[in-house]
């Protein structure tokens, strides 16, 4: 999603309203329940939130200068940097140590590198198709991409091949580097 | 429960764990290293010997796998090294321009040109310098189609002066920066080598 992305790909910014960025602060906890818990740190109350519109119908929210999230469509997303600050919010899958390199350079998660022995999928049920996670190394303890499952996380396991996390968003990218000033 | 504080590498901007993906390993060291020692003697602390039979064994991908590993992040250090040579002798080597060019009777105008190779944000120069110098200042293309910064008014020892700062901010203090004095013409509406304002 943020293979290319720069200053250039900005169409407008403007600041947001609090009653909006209230709406956004409920919509935000309602996809993570988890969040409701810290979103007045995350987001204070007298804090700015800066709305930043892209190409493609990117939308970056800017709380105090830094990128917190964004979404595409209807679902927020969240970046790097506010998922090290609450990782344990978000759904996790974690991929190997061989996988490490190949996931910054922003490939998509392979089936294999999910489930072996370094990995870590979660339990029966899992996770649904399509749905947001994030993903963790072996042996380390910030998270270092977000993607969207391609399959369910049942699937992953007895398929066994293919892509199985779609990559949106990975330490390093564009996206990662980009500052609002 | 509250928030976390993360402590991001300020070599390669990853979280500390994660340096030895980048190819600026070394640097990264010696930067957590100085900030945060408590942080390099839980990464780092064992010597090297020890630390990377360690991790062989504490790997899951099988020694062969980590091995190859290893030596693809040897590689890409030292292809980001090279690199990171190439840019600083690229960046050493190049000079900046200021030109001083006369226009009408008694007004003369600076062009600077050449700043792009040194990640300056010419726009947000201009900007600076515009308010600095209480004149007007741009940012448009030369001949050769290369960016450069115009500023209306006699104030090229001032640039220069700033811009020298600004380099020796960025650790790039042998970088020259020329002045360059473009004589006014006897006959000025004749000229067409200026570009037009």
């Amino acid at each position: 999603m943020f293979r290319k992305f720069s200053r250039e790909d900005i169409h407008s910014r403007s600041n947001v309203k609090s009653s909006v960025q209230r709406t956004l602060k409920t919509k935000l906890v309602s996809q993570f329940p988890k969040l409701e818990e810290v979103i007045d740190e995350l987001v204070p109350k007298k804090s700015h939130v800066e709305l930043i519109k892209c190409e493609d119908k990117i939308q970056l929210y800017a709380v105090d200068g830094e990128v917190c999230f964004f979404q595409k469509f209807d679902e927020l997303i969240p970046t790097l940097k506010l998922v090290h600050k609450f990782p344990e919010a978000f759904p996790t899958v974690q991929v190997d140590r061989g996988a490490i390199k190949f996931v910054l350079s922003g490939a998509n998660i392979m089936c294999p590198g999910l489930t072996s022995p370094g990995a870590q999928l979660p339990e029966a049920p899992g996770f649904e198709e399509d749905a947001l996670v994030i993903v963790k190394a072996e042996n380390k303890e910030s998270a270092l991409a977000i993607g969207r499952l391609l399959m369910s996380t049942e699937d992953i396991k007895s398929i066994n091949k293919g892509h199985g996390v779609e990559m949106i968003h990975h330490l390093g990218d564009p996206l990662w580097n980009f500052s609002v000033e | 429960m509250s928030l976390r504080s993360v402590i991001y590498c300020g070599v390669c901007s990853f979280p500390p764990e994660f340096c030895e993906f980048t190819g600026k390993l070394k640097r990264c060291k010696v930067w957590l290293s100085e900030n945060h020692p408590e942080k390099y003697q839980s990464l780092y602390g064992d010597t090297e010997v020890e630390d990377a039979a360690a991790k062989l064994a504490g790997s899951s991908i099988g020694e062969e796998r980590e091995e190859k590993l290893e030596k693809d992040l040897l590689k890409l250090q030292s292809k980001q090294e090279n690199r990171e040579q190439r840019e600083l002798a690229k960046k050493l080597s190049s000079k900046v321009i200021i030109k001083r060019e006369a226009r009408t009777k008694r007004k003369t105008m600076v062009a600077i040109a050449g700043l792009e190779v040194f990640e300056i944000d010419m726009k947000k120069l201009a900007k600076t310098f515009a308010s600095k110098f209480a004149t007007g200042c741009s940012v448009s293309k030369n001949i050769e189609k290369k960016e450069e910064i115009i500023i209306q008014g006699d104030v090229a020892d001032e640039a220069e002066t700033y811009i020298q700062k600004l380099l020796e901010e960025k650790g790039l203090k042998e970088v020259k920066v020329e002045q360059m004095d473009m004589k006014k013409k006897k006959k000025p509406t004749t000229t067409t080598t200026t570009p037009a304002a």
